[in-house]
């Protein structure tokens, strides 16, 4: 470390220009980048806070703690506010729009203002949001099933339903600016094939984000008509049909599933090549199965309609179909398992987190077999076996790979070293804590425990008070990252240009890097993961204190 | 208190057994997956942990590996989905002759009625060894009748009737639980099912307040709204026929078929020109909003004990039918 390259004088994305101005109109992906990360981590507390009340709600069998509406309200804006806010732009939007022109080798997104628009689109949305919640809040739950929200439920339905809208906008515009920069800016020598695993699995979120969410968009403005206007569309009374509005729902929500988990994927197959010092295992396959679950996720949505009252025949159809998704998901866990064989690896914080997220996303994958079973399905739909599924694929898996993304890059990011031995720490607090609070909501299911329920039978009780147990080491988890990232901003260590020795365009710039990305334009001539030709760090960089 | 923490729920359906089977077989699955992953995880980790002199070794990757690890789980999963489908059919398919209750979900209640004419709010009384059949609706939203000592779930639509069946075979209480949200007091709306001996649940139903059986009560309620002076019981009316109408196919004026189940009957009470029988004008009148769903239910239930086998139960009223 004696001869870092950087010092602080040297000009970059962060010190180019200072004000409050040079942010809010910025057009430099990376600053849209950090925008992004303030807002969605603002949000990410917000539906944490209302997480915890939930549990601490639970912790009783009685309800004692929150009134029955407040209750109702709590998990729908925990789901609203975390699904909407926190996940869909988590790596996208911030790890995403960093990394997509740095890692592709180009100045920046393709269209700059379109990225700006999409974070004001996001923050518009959020403030109509937060509005909603000060306010009364909704509690239709975040699926806004009909005819209970177009005709019964007297909360602010219109509000939130327009705010997501636009916050659907937000992440279509998004998307568009993915793929076109991937398909556009490349730099010279950096064919598709030679592209790293995050860019593919960018671009496999992006092709749902474009084609998934102007249906849900369409959904809610039906919704909201209904509402207002009083037209029957899923109200039966008036003609309407509510299986339409779960149809119609679930065929943007259930790829918007894979909008939350393939970014998270992308970020351990960087990750775990990195830490074992080797080329991935079968980038072909990673590369075509993340475009294959953004194809298949199209066509599973029916799977959350088995005891709705859909048809025996399209059940089965669907619950064959969810098996066919499966599979490329099972083929990412093994080539990343099997990149670690005859590796050399190191447990550095984002390793940690890369195992993290391998071990829960294939035990929340597990249990998606458990729930695509006809059978079986009719007895743990809509209970907390749901819950726990969802939250392993979601929690364990998006946002441990949203946190080992971010401690793989802050590096990159801030041009500062975190304390690893607090990284390691928060990891590990993460993994216990998040497994303490969501293992016994399996059990719960199956035992019976309807989900959204705010008073239970006192047999559930003492599952429950482990998972809120659980809960608030998960919240200590998180709150360590925030605290030492901010900390680290100042007190950091300087971070070399490429701390971890890893390979990709994105090291082969500055840490943090200047505003055009790179000072000369990149001519890629090699194979993506080429560790073999990239000297591993000396060790006392990832063991640092 | 932690004798309290059993795994599963009580066993008390036919269906149970079958359900408890294929998810102890997943457990088994899911488990072998996880063990065979971690240790692999943890033995590459251990055994390839970065040492001096030690460089790691560049591999491609191995087609031969990727077809293995993808069709041998796909083959799996397809017993699985096999095994799933098999039960679902069951769960999905009730039994001919099965006994049927009516039931009428709304903001925050379960009301069932015994075709007997027995009402229950929030508890249903079943024997042990009978083949019970669900035929439900909802008056306001979505819920969902759940009973997890029987492992069946059903959501309940408002507008139209959805099914569901089970065999209890052990007696006790056991919870009843709406599994769709449904507003503010959603974890309200619980109840119980006593699934009694026979001889007990013979008493019990002999010892309630009945008011005469759900068709004879739609017997009545057919007279009182006129359906009968067009619906005759020969071929003179302006209306079809109704006898020996349920569960046969009826031509359509559009030239369409379709049979005359439960939600047909709904349909053509609430919007009789949804679906006009061959022959006939679209002269009946529109009932949506004038009858109640109880109502409905004992209009549907007349209409089907016109065309009950002789010796089902509801039959009683056949022979009065008639004039």
């Amino acid at each position: 470390m004696a001869t870092a390259v950087i010092t602080p004088e040297r000009e970059n994305y962060l010190n180019r220009e200072y004000g409050i101005k040079s942010w809010l109109l910025t057009t430099d992906h990376k600053r849209i980048a950090l925008l992004y990360l303030m807002s969605i981590t603002f949000f990410f507390f917000i539906g944490g806070f209302f997480a915890l009340l939930i549990r601490l709600e639970l912790l009783t069998p009685a309800g004692d703690l929150v009134q029955a509406d407040t209750y109702n309200k709590l998990f729908t804006m925990h789901g609203q506010v975390m699904i909407f806010f926190f996940l869909i732009p988590s790596i996208p939007a911030v790890l995403g729009n960093f990394l997509v022109p740095l890692m592709v080798g180009a100045k920046d997104l393709a269209f700059p203002r379109i990225n700006l628009l999409s974070w004001y689109l996001y923050i518009i949305a959020g403030i109509m949001m937060l509005h909603c919640i000060v306010t009364g809040g909704v509690d239709t739950g975040w699926t806004f099933y009909t005819p209970f929200s177009t005709a019964f439920s007297n909360t602010k339905v219109i509000e939130a339903g327009l705010s997501i809208f636009i916050a659907g906008f937000s992440s279509i515009l998004t998307g568009l600016n993915f793929v076109v920069t991937i398909h556009r800016m490349r730099a010279p020598g950096m064919t598709w094939s030679r592209l790293p695993l995050f860019i593919w699995a960018h671009y496999a979120t992006s092709i749902i984000q474009l084609l998934g969410t102007p249906v849900l968009a369409v959904t809610l403005v039906l919704v909201v008509f209904e509402r207002v206007f009083h037209l029957g569309i899923f109200d039966p009374t008036r003609g309407g049909d509510p299986l339409l509005f779960q149809h119609l729902f679930w065929f943007y929500s259930h790829p918007a599933v894979y909008i939350m988990i393939l970014p998270a994927m992308g970020v351990v197959a960087e990750i775990v090549p990195c830490f074992s010092r080797k080329r991935i295992f079968g980038y072909k396959a990673i590369a075509l199965s993340s475009i294959a679950i953004a194809v298949f996720g199209f066509l599973v949505w029916a799977h959350h309609m088995f005891v709705a009252g859909i048809s025996l025949y399209s059940a089965l159809v669907f619950s064959a179909l969810s098996y066919l998704v499966a599979v490329p998901s099972a083929i990412k866990v093994f080539n990343w398992t099997a990149t670690m064989y005859k590796g050399s690896i190191t447990f550095s914080t984002p390793m940690l987190y890369a195992f993290g997220f391998i071990g829960l996303f294939t035990m929340g994958g597990l249990t998606g077999l458990f729930l695509a079973a006809l059978g079986l399905n009719v007895h743990v739909t809509d209970t907390y076996f749901v819950i726990a599924h969802f939250h392993y694929i979601m929690v364990g898996g998006a946002v441990m790979g949203y946190l080992g993304g971010m401690h793989f890059w802050w590096p990159k990011i801030s041009g500062r070293l975190y304390p690893e031995w607090l990284g390691k720490f928060a990891a590990l607090i993460v993994f216990l804590g998040f497994n303490l609070t969501f293992f016994p909501q399996f059990i719960l299911g199956y035992m019976g425990m309807p989900r959204r329920y705010w008073q239970y039978p006192p047999e559930f009780q003492v599952l429950n008070v482990l998972s809120t147990a659980g809960s608030t080491i998960l919240a200590v988890g998180y709150v360590l990252p925030m605290v030492y990232f901010l900390w680290s901003m100042r007190y950091g260590k300087l971070a070399d240009d490429n701390p971890w020795g890893a390979a990709g365009l994105e090291w082969q710039t500055a840490s943090p890097p200047p505003t055009f990305n790179f000072d000369h334009e990149p001519e890629v001539t090699w194979e993506a993961y080429n560790y073999d030709q990239i000297p591993a760090p000396p060790e006392e960089v990832s063991v640092e204190r | 208190m932690f004798d309290n923490l059993p795994l599963w729920p009580a066993r008390a359906s036919s269906g149970a057994g079958n359900v408890d089977a294929l998810y102890i077989f997943l457990v088994l699955v899911a488990g072998f997956m996880c063990v065979a992953i971690f240790s692999l995880i943890v033995l590459f980790a251990l055994r390839y942990r970065r040492q001096a002199g030690r460089e790691a070794e560049q591999i491609e990757g191995s087609n031969a590996l990727e077809i293995t690890w993808s069709v041998v789980p796909l083959g799996i999963f397809m017993v699985i989905f096999a095994w799933g489908a098999v039960i679902y059919f069951q769960e999905r398919t009730p039994p001919r002759g099965a006994t049927e209750i009516y039931v009428v979900a709304k903001q925050w209640m379960w009301k069932l009625e015994h075709v007997e004419g027995q009402r229950e709010i929030n508890e249903l009384h079943v024997p042990v060894g009978r083949d019970v059949e669900m035929i439900m609706t909802s008056q306001d939203v979505i819920h969902s009748f759940y009973v997890p000592a029987f492992r069946i779930k059903q959501d309940v639509l408002p507008g139209r009737y959805t099914t569901a069946w089970f065999r209890a075979t052990k007696p006790g209480v056991y919870h009843l639980f709406c599994a769709e949200y449904c507003g503010s007091q959603h974890s309200g709306m619980i109840g119980q099912v006593v699934v009694m001996e026979p001889a007990q649940y013979e008493a019990w139903l002999s010892g309630g307040n009945t008011s005469g059986s759900l068709a004879s009560n739609g017997q009545n309620i057919f007279q009182q709204l006129g359906c009968v002076t067009c619906h005759r019981a020969d071929t003179q009316g302006r209306g079809p026929n109704l006898v020996g109408v349920f569960g046969k196919p009826v031509m359509l004026e559009d030239g369409r078929t379709v049979v005359a189940d439960e939600n047909y009957i709904r349909e053509s009470i609430l919007s009789p020109s949804a679906k006009v029988v061959k022959g006939f004008k679209p002269i009946m009148p529109v009932f949506q909003g004038l009858v109640s769903e109880e109502q409905l239910t004992e209009l549907v239930a007349y209409v089907k004990s016109l065309s009950a086998p002789p010796g089902a139960a509801g039959t009683k009223v056949q022979e009065s039918k008639v004039q």
